[in-house]
């Protein structure tokens, strides 16, 4: 399959709202899930160092 | 002998913990890899269609999404059994790491389909029984999810879980059938969506190729999510805060 | 066994006496929601005679949803259900004769009242035994579904809409099935296959509901 050119590839003969509307709208939420989850992994770090730090003040 | 491996061995969190991590990377990393290949195969090699036009190169992401949807129910079902049955955390733990994944894909494949619906038959929706059933499918996905979150306890929040999940495995055939069922009695000859175009055997490989990369993507991502809700959960114990003190 | 499903029964029907207000409160709302649809949607009868089916099994839905959250919380609240866990009577059996007295309450009202509604939807009259029966077998299936659903979300907060949020999806077949009775018999089509498939899904819930339901309670009473 060839293109020729960047504009007939990104205007997908005509279907560009609506293949594009389907791969980005996809790749967004891949994206997302995957920040979402580096961003809970975070704070489950924090929270446990922070019961790491309040336990070494107890004692 | 393989059988020799101690399988028990990795269902305590503690013993998971690193290596879900190592499986995690390799799988995103295959997932990242097959994702490209198909994509690649999918935009320049594959053919146009005849009949749709460049419209048909959503399958690639629609089908296996639909696909993964699907399978992501039954494998978090078959955890949420396995943990009732065997009474394990980590059963647990699993099931609940799958399901926001498994709702993703469910929604990506109604969200493509919707797409590709009104460019080959005219109209965002219709009330077709692959799709009624997939949106259902999306409801017992919220439905599951919004269980869990409201029980405090997570022993409870995983065991009433799996019993949802259990029952909502047991309706999903009776719901697909039903769905079917009413379509063919009330859908005139409007669209049809059983006919099977010819297709490519490029266009079948691409499809293959990227169900291939949404099947490593949900295993990293349910990995990852389950390390999350190990920390989580098991704030109390040395290995998470080690780990802790060790990432910083 | 069966000496203790009668008790049951019979106790959850008279403490429903007792408070009688409850019951009158799901069958009116099943009745003004289905005379609110006229309303919104113009009195043309052809319209109204089409839709009569669909209007009504929806409103039972959630007429029966509405009254849900009440099949488990008071016995929870006053300590009963912790005896009838540790009792020696199956759990699975009690939770039978629970449900059963449920719906003379909350279901069985509303299939005697359809017909009254059907009529107000200009609804040939003919078709009336077949969508009053379409309900009496629908109906226990809904308690019964529903009945795993109350016992999944015993004592959560926000219990009532997370409760709707678990049931209604399951609840999809019995709409489908119990609407396609009467449907099909004003099309001429019989609605014999449909109310036998309503019998199928009665028998097959009412022979595992009740189990994974008793399942569900132990889980949320620990």
């Amino acid at each position: 399959m060839s293109w020729g050119s960047l504009e007939n590839f990104l205007a997908m003969g005509g279907y560009a709202f609506y293949v594009w509307g389907s791969y980005l709208v996809t790749l967004g939420l891949i994206v997302a899930e995957i920040v979402l989850l580096a961003l809970r992994k975070r704070r489950a770090l924090a929270r446990l160092r922070l019961d790491g730090t309040a336990a070494q003040g107890d004692r | 002998m393989s059988g020799n491996i101690n399988w028990f061995k990795y269902s305590s969190p503690q013993t998971f913990f690193p290596l879900a991590g190592r499986l995690a990377s390799w799988f995103g990393t295959l997932a990242a890899i097959a994702c490209a290949a198909g994509l690649y195969l999918g935009f320049f090699v594959a053919p146009t269609d005849a009949q749709q036009g460049e419209a048909y190169r959503i399958i690639f992401i629609h089908v296996p999404a639909a696909w993964m949807s699907m399978f992501l129910y039954l494998v978090m079902a078959f955890w949420a059994g396995l943990g009732l049955a065997f009474n394990t955390r980590l059963s647990g733990m699993m099931a609940s790491a799958i399901a926001p994944t498994g709702a993703l894909f469910t929604f990506l494949a109604l969200w493509t389909g919707s797409l590709w619906g009104k460019p080959t038959w005219g109209t965002w929706w219709v009330w077709d029984a692959r799709l009624t059933s997939e949106l259902i499918l999306l409801f017992l996905y919220f439905g599951f999810m919004a269980l869990q979150a409201a029980i405090d306890d997570p022993r409870r929040a995983d065991k009433a879980g799996a019993v949802l999940a259990l029952v909502g495995v047991v309706n999903i055939p009776i719901i697909y059938f039903s769905v079917k069922w009413w379509n063919t009695l009330h859908q005139g000859a409007s669209v049809s969506l059983t006919k099977a175009p010819t297709m490519a055997a490029t266009m079948l490989t691409g499809m293959a190729v990227m169900a291939f990369g949404f099947w490593f993507y949900s295993i990293a991502a349910a990995l990852m999510r389950a390390r999350c809700i190990m920390l989580e959960r098991e704030r109390a114990s040395d290995w998470a805060a080690d780990y802790a003190r060790g990432s910083a | 066994m069966l000496a203790a499903f009668r008790c049951v029964i019979h106790r959850d029907l008279l403490l429903a006496a007792r408070r009688s207000s409850d019951v009158l409160t799901v069958l009116l709302f099943f009745v003004i929601v289905v005379s609110l649809f006229p309303l919104g949607v113009g009195p043309d009868p052809a319209l109204l005679r089409t839709i009569a089916p669909g209007v009504i099994w929806v409103a039972a839905l959630l007429a029966s949803m509405l009254a849900l959250q009440r099949m488990f919380a008071s016995d929870h609240a006053d300590g009963t259900l912790e005896q009838m866990l540790l009792g020696a009577t199956p759990l699975g059996m009690t939770v039978a004769a629970k449900v059963f007295a449920h719906w003379v309450i909350s279901g069985l009202p509303l299939v005697l009242i359809s017909p009254v509604l059907a009529l107000q939807f200009d609804f040939p009259q003919e078709f009336l035994g077949v969508l009053a029966l379409s309900l009496a077998l629908g109906t226990p299936v809904l308690s019964l579904i529903g009945a795993i659903g109350a016992a999944l979300t015993l004592g959560l907060r926000g219990g009532g809409a997370l409760l709707s949020l678990l049931v209604l999806p399951l609840y999809v077949p019995v709409l489908i099935i119990g609407a396609g009775a009467a449907e099909a018999a004003v099309s001429g089509l019989g609605g014999k296959a449909q109310l036998l498939l309503l019998g199928a899904l009665l028998a097959f819930a009412g022979a595992f509901a009740p189990w994974a339901a008793a399942a569900a309670l132990r889980i949320s009473s620990e």
